[in-house]
């Protein structure tokens, strides 16, 4: 009889234990949706906003949904708004982005590749130095090379120009695409490397051969992450465009904060979506080698 | 015949002296050479064009004293102190509730992180709108009954700059989850085990153990966190423009406005290489510190 | 005969620290050299100065009489292994036997031959179109090997090839080493740390200790008569018995004095020796040392000796005893009663014996 009370007693408890750990779970899972809440809010109010009338969001709420559902948001954004004086929407910016960022990131990591595997397989005297020189590079506030800059592509007579971008974001760029070529290259054992020399193959050949073939991951990686700089960035584009040349960047804070005319939000949020797109597209596809870059990009060494 | 198998030998021992040159020079003149530019500059009269004459250190007495600055410095401290301290503590707590083998870590994983997919100029133009207090929350929650309710900081120049901190958090914090839940990862299963076996409460697991052992990531994460403040520009502009007035300025911002608006190329060298001392200060004793322990 | 290989006053200096100092090595055609010693002793490095992957400070290399000092590797007809194996990753086991082929133009038709040659002499057909992750660890080494056989080379080289296998594949690639050498009659450059290895597989040893050549000789000489107590350490398991002693003019012989624990110094005589100094260092290796009644010989000298421990190792009985300060190894047959706390008569074969300076360390005689 006592066993007995023992024993349900014991399932009891037990049974507490249960229900006081699916009440902790049930917690812990409606915490994490209300943080994904929190960060998705944004997104979602941009989205609702760019599909609403001006009419209704005067008079409605801001994360109502839209009663009724109108694209002319997105096509003034892209085709029409006004950047300042000019008035073509975001289109011709958007390109200027694709015609900066592309050459941009290719240069970018193909320097990247070739200096990482220099630094990280055929280490000679002071190549330690120089990379961490190229590595503090990257680091400093660009606010104190923007005036030189200025001034230098003047010289060259690249100032306000697609090229004169571009060069920027190379030159500003490889520090880190070096970073991430040599702390990859760095795993790789140095036999290889010797042993293809004694195979008779040289320098270009053992990159071309054996280490290009291997970098698929880490390419994937310092592409993305470059991309993202790239079409991300404001105070290059802002400092050294001018009116045809800007990034999409550049024209998005235009357009949301030209003063003529009514404040059109539903446009400005199309806009900014649209500027976004490409970065969150590739999030999205590709997100495992975004985080993989960021995570690269910080923890050092 | 002779002199060709030289020359080709020659190549062919520099070669990875030469690849590597271009970018080096590029760095040491863009970069260090710049560095140069700009802090001999910071020590002339310089204004709309920039002169040679080193006169000593005006350009920072200058800067010191402008009150412009000084609340540039000001926002700094209580943008930075506040964004790197909730960024990193909600960033961690995240990471902890993301680590209890939850189904739908994933897609969780991906709402959290995509705002750094983004330009500051986006995010800066998002929270713009909501926070905007004619038709945002504020909006919202008076729709709601509460008449008489007040959320005006984006206008307000005394809370203009706690904007910047909602929308940097909502930002970043994502990404130092992203690390902290590497870190959490990292930790030596076995240890887990045994404190498990040992009958040591979670938290307890958690607090003294998991998380003392990642002291390096906690390091890695103030660092990028401080560089992002430091640096941050694109956001205050889309976001505030720097006002109202110039009520949340940045160092950042103050820079290029001198530069570019008021054509202070003085005042606009003397700040960057403020903003280069802060940054050189924090990143070259653990850059240091990080290749040091990589060599060995 | 010109030697196949020669290096001449090598010094190898990474700033300024020397790696190598003063090395003189010579081998002739068909030699198997084994380059051994404990880690960071500059084995490898000099390997990889042969083989012109690393830059030599001073002295000069040459191959076959021709000199290699300032020769890049492609130009210096050799062929490596590895011990990561050091296979292109990315491609299959037939390109990275053949890569080498490729590069220096060879046609497809004599790359296809050689392929399939050496293929077949290694066993590893089914294997080609494999990459190298695919692999265990002992077809990889296969395929090292088959990469290096298929440049049929003046020298090969070989980086301490197998000390990432496990014993058992170890044991049996080593055979598969000999089998090759002996079936091609090559000339064979070969690092390792395990003197084992260095026993079965050279035909000359070069024992070296921070930098500097300890010894070369045939495994023999290196075996039995070590020129200094490095050598006689560290070649042999279990090592040698390095026993401090005093050495006493006994009329035309020596008369050698072992401090022990109890019962007053165990005294051997040694007539073959006259002439050592008084305080020296005796080697014995443990099988020169045996159970009285199981060896014999005209310098075998018997002595009682208490047993200290005794550890059976199946084919043998490791016996130990306290002399001279030291825990000296004894090897008994395997059906030995000997226990610890017994004393029993041990039997010393003194023609096997090396003297030691204790200063110098020095071999005496």
């Amino acid at each position: 009889m006592s066993d007995f009370t023992v024993a349900t007693q014991a399932i009891g408890s037990r049974r507490q234990g249960n229900v006081k750990r699916i009440a902790l779970r049930w917690l812990l899972y409606v915490l994490l949706c209300l943080f994904a809440l929190y960060y998705l809010l944004p997104l979602f109010v941009m989205i609702t906003t760019s599909l609403k009338s001006l009419e209704e969001i005067r008079t409605g709420s801001l994360v109502a949904l839209p009663r009724e559902i109108t694209f002319d948001a997105w096509s003034t954004a892209w085709s029409s708004a006004c950047t300042g004086i000019q008035c073509e929407g975001l289109r011709p910016f958007f390109w200027n982005s694709i015609l900066i960022a592309v050459p941009a990131v290719v240069i970018s990591t193909v320097l990247g590749a070739l200096n990482g595997y220099v630094i990280a397989q055929w280490r000679f005297r002071g190549a330690n130095m120089i990379f961490s020189l190229m590595l503090f590079g990257s680091f400093i506030p660009f606010q104190v090379v923007i005036l030189p800059m200025a001034r230098v592509l003047g010289m060259m007579g690249l100032a306000g120009t697609i090229p004169g971008l571009i060069f920027v974001h190379v030159v500003y760029g490889i520090g880190f695409t070096t970073l991430f070529f040599r702390n990859y290259y760095v795993t790789i054992p140095h036999e290889l490397v010797k042993a293809a020399k004694v195979d008779g193959a040289g320098f270009f050949r053992i990159f071309w051969s054996i280490f290009l073939p291997l970098s698929l991951p880490i390419i994937v990686v310092t592409v993305i992450w470059q991309f993202t700089q790239i079409w991300n960035d404001f105070l290059f584009g802002i400092s050294f465009s001018q009116a045809g040349t800007q990034p999409v960047t550049v024209a998005l804070n235009n357009i949301v904060n030209s003063t003529t005319g009514v404040k059109a939000y539903n446009v400005d949020m199309a806009a900014a979506i649209i500027a976004a797109l490409p970065t969150l597209l590739v999030y999205v596809v590709a997100g495992k080698y975004f985080i993989r870059g960021l995570t690269a990009g910080s923890v050092k060494g | 015949m002779k002199g060709a198998s030289i020359m080709s030998e020659w190549l062919e021992r520099h070669i990875p002296k030469l690849v590597l040159a271009p970018s080096f020079a590029a760095i040491l003149l863009f970069v260090y050479g710049f560095i140069a530019w700009t802090g001999w500059v910071s020590l002339t009269r310089s204004r709309l064009l920039p002169k040679y004459d080193i006169v000593g250190f005006i350009q920072y007495d200058r800067l010191f004293q402008s009150p412009r600055w000084d609340t540039a410095l000001n926002n700094l401290y209580v943008f930075g102190g506040l964004f790197i301290v909730i960024s990193m503590a909600l960033g961690l707590l995240l990471a902890i509730l993301l680590d209890q083998k939850i189904r739908t870590e994933g897609v969780l994983r991906t709402i959290y992180l995509y705002p750094m997919a983004m330009s500051l100029i986006v995010t800066g133009t998002a929270w713009k709108w909501i926070l905007n207090p004619g038709l945002g929350v504020e909006h919202i929650i008076r729709g709601w009954g509460f008449e008489s309710f007040r959320f005006d900081w984006l206008v307000n120049p005394k809370f203009a700059i706690y904007t910047v901190v909602i929308a940097g958090v909502w930002q970043a914090s994502g990404f130092v989850m992203a690390l902290f839940l590497a870190g959490l990862r990292s930790v030596d299963e076995e240890i887990i085990k045994a404190a498990q076996v040992d009958g040591i409460p979670t938290a307890r697991i958690y607090s003294a153990i998991i998380i003392p052992s990642m002291a390096p990531i906690f390091l890695s994460a103030f660092i990028v966190l401080m560089h992002l403040a430091i640096k941050s520009f694109d956001l205050v502009i889309a976001l505030t423009g720097g006002g109202p007035g110039y009520a949340t300025d940045l160092p950042a911002t103050y820079m290029y406005a001198l530069a570019f608006s008021r054509g202070d190329i003085g005042q606009a060298a003397s700040s960057a290489m403020v903003m280069m001392a802060v940054v050189f200060a924090i990143v070259v004793p653990y850059l240091y510190s990080e290749l040091r322990t990589r060599n060995e | 005969m010109t030697p196949i290989l020669d290096v001449k006053n090598l010094y190898k200096n990474y700033g300024s620290v020397e790696v190598l100092k003063d090395i003189n090595v010579s081998i002739d055609p068909g030699d198997f050299l084994v380059l051994v010693g404990p880690s960071g002793c500059g084995k490898s490095t000099l390997l990889n100065c042969i083989a012109g992957l690393e830059p030599i400070t001073g002295g000069a290399i040459s191959i076959d009489g021709r000199d290699m000092t300032d020769v890049s590797p492609k130009d210096r007809d050799i062929a490596m292994v590895f011990q990561s194996y050091a296979l292109y990753p990315t491609m299959s086991v037939a390109k990275n036997i053949t890569f080498g082929m490729k590069v220096r133009g060879v046609d497809a038709q004599t790359q296809k031959t050689k392929l399939a040659d050496v293929a077949q002499q290694l066993q590893i057909e089914p294997l080609l179109n494999r990459r190298p992750g695919q692999l265990s660890g002992g077809q990889r080494q296969r395929v090292a090997m088959g990469r290096a056989l298929v440049r049929d080379p003046k020298l090969f080289l070989f980086d301490e090839p197998l000390s990432n296998l496990d014993a058992k594949l170890r044991v049996e690639m080593r055979t598969e080493i000999k089998r090759l050498h002996h079936d091609l009659g090559a000339s064979m450059v070969y690092v390792t740390h395990d003197q084992i290895e260095a026993m079965t597989l050279a035909s000359k040893i070069v024992v070296m200790k921070g930098g500097v050549i300890q010894q070369m000789g045939t495994p023999s000489q290196i075996y039995n008569r070590p020129e200094n107590l490095f050598v006689a350490d560290f070649m042999g398991s279990p090592a040698m018995n390095l026993i401090p002693a005093k050495a006493v003019k006994n009329g035309k012989g020596m008369r050698i004095e072992i401090e022990r624990p109890e019962g007053g110094p165990l005294i051997l005589n040694d007539a073959a020796n006259p002439d050592l100094p008084e305080n020296v260092i005796l080697g014995l290796r443990p099988e020169d040392i045996a159970e009285a009644g199981f060896r014999a010989g005209k310098q075998v000298q018997t002595a009682h000796c208490l047993v200290e421990i005794v550890e059976p190792a199946g084919a043998d009985t490791y016996v130990m005893s306290d002399l001279g300060g030291k825990k000296v190894t004894a090897r008994f047959h395997a059906e030995t009663k000997a226990e610890p706390g017994a004393t029993l008569e041990f039997a010393f074969d003194l023609g096997k014996v090396s003297y030691f300076a204790p200063n110098t360390g020095q071999r005496l005689n």
